[in-house]
């Protein structure tokens, strides 16, 4: 929370509270949704990582197998052949091929091992002693190479995917996680704040504004009451006076016994 | 993302390492050498005696060359010229380290796991 000013410029009515409130709702859903996916990324990068370990693992084992199987040339042949197999290498026989492979929208680069069986430069190495040993050694060395191949090849992919996954997914995912988290939430929040306590503000005022008319009225309800109160008592006095008077003189009664005089004619 | 033209030709294997690696690896046909004016050979025998210098030559020659798809290095060679290693970034060639026959493998010195794991930031 950074203060009042940072929020959204909206004009404090129940509408775009409600507008408001939708909106931090589906930036947490959001937000919980890209935290999810950048784990599962995760997750899988660590699976390929482990999976490319234990194909190393794997390879150590090979590797081994197949240097024992030289120095069994080693000791067949009676000496090192090394240097007579360097000079005698020409053309490769083992050889690869880079292609792509589709994997869940990902292009990735693999290898191929495949070998040209028409040329063979070794045809005399081990010639006077140990050629079976010389040619099991080329069949272990060439499975192990196979090896070495398929690894390369998850190595490239692992590369690869460790970079594409990282550039364009993990970044992203995690840069709008870190967003959501410290940006937009917080200004939404902000804003609601703002238009409740608005609101709230708005509540008061109307409220003060009621009572203030109510008192207003009574004020003048009263006024008039009093008007009237006073209006009557004054009536109700000149009403005594009138009676006052009319008792004084009030009109003959014709039939009052009072003697009249005799009329003559 | 690695364009098209930047593996499509890459058919060989080359390796630098101890000469036991290399005589078995050439054993299993992966060794092609050139004639001619600029005679070029995709395989280097590292021995105790060799110098570093050479070994980074080799190193660059081999990761320049636009013929080869991987780069099998021994791990104890690779030991040597390991900053080298930790700078080169490309997918092609792709450099693998394996194990000799003295020097098991030690996956914690990997460059290419190193790096995967620093890309993750862990």
């Amino acid at each position: 929370m950074s203060g009042a000013g940072n929020r959204e410029a909206v004009f404090p009515t129940r509408q775009s509270l409600g507008i408001m409130k939708a909106k931090l709702k589906g930036a947490e859903t959001g937000h919980s949704l890209l935290k999810r996916k950048s784990e599962a990324l995760t997750k899988r990068f660590r699976d390929i990582t482990r999976r490319i370990d234990e194909a190393k693992r794997k390879m150590g084992r090979v590797m081994q197998i197949a240097a024992f199987s030289l120095a069994e040339v080693t000791y067949a042949t009676g000496g090192q052949i090394g240097y007579q197999v360097q000079e005698s290498v020409k053309a490769a026989r083992f050889r690869i091929r880079s292609k792509q492979e589709n994997v869940s929208g990902v292009q990735l680069p693999a290898f191929e091992s495949y070998i040209t069986e028409e040329n063979n430069d070794f045809g005399l190495t081990g010639l006077g002693r140990g050629g079976q040993q010389v040619q099991k050694c080329r069949d272990v060395y060439g499975k192990a190479v196979e090896t070495l191949v398929e690894l390369a090849s998850l190595q490239v992919g692992i590369l690869v995917t460790a970079f594409v996954i990282l550039d364009d997914v993990i970044k992203i995912v995690n840069r709008r996680v870190a967003a959501i988290e410290h940006v937009i939430i917080p200004r939404t929040e902000n804003t609601i704040k703002y238009i409740n306590s608005e609101l709230d503000e708005l509540d008061r005022e109307e409220f003060y504004r009621l009572k203030k008319v109510k008192n207003n009225k009574k004020k003048a309800l009263d006024e008039a009451e009093a008007e009237r109160a006073k209006l009557k008592e004054q009536e109700s006095e000149q009403e005594g006076e009138k009676l006052t008077i009319s008792g004084s003189d009030e009109p003959a009664d014709i039939l009052a016994d009072e003697e009249e005089k005799d009329v003559i004619f | 993302m690695a364009a098209p033209s930047s593996y499509k030709d890459r058919n060989f294997l080359a390796v630098i390492g101890d000469e036991d690696t290399v005589t078995g690896l050439l054993l299993a046909g992966i060794g092609h050498v050139t004639t001619g004016a600029n005679a070029t050979r995709n395989f280097l025998v590292v021995d105790p005696k060799i110098e570093i210098e050479k070994i980074e030559k080799a190193f660059d020659e081999m990761t320049s060359r636009k013929d080869i798809g991987i780069l099998l290095i021994n791990q104890h060679v690779a030991e040597r010229i390991r900053y080298k290693i930790d700078m080169y970034t490309a997918a092609f060639p792709a450099v693998l380290e394996i194990p000799s026959k003295d020097h098991p493998y030690d996956p914690e010195k990997d460059s290419v796991l190193k790096r995967v794991k620093k890309l993750f930031g862990e």
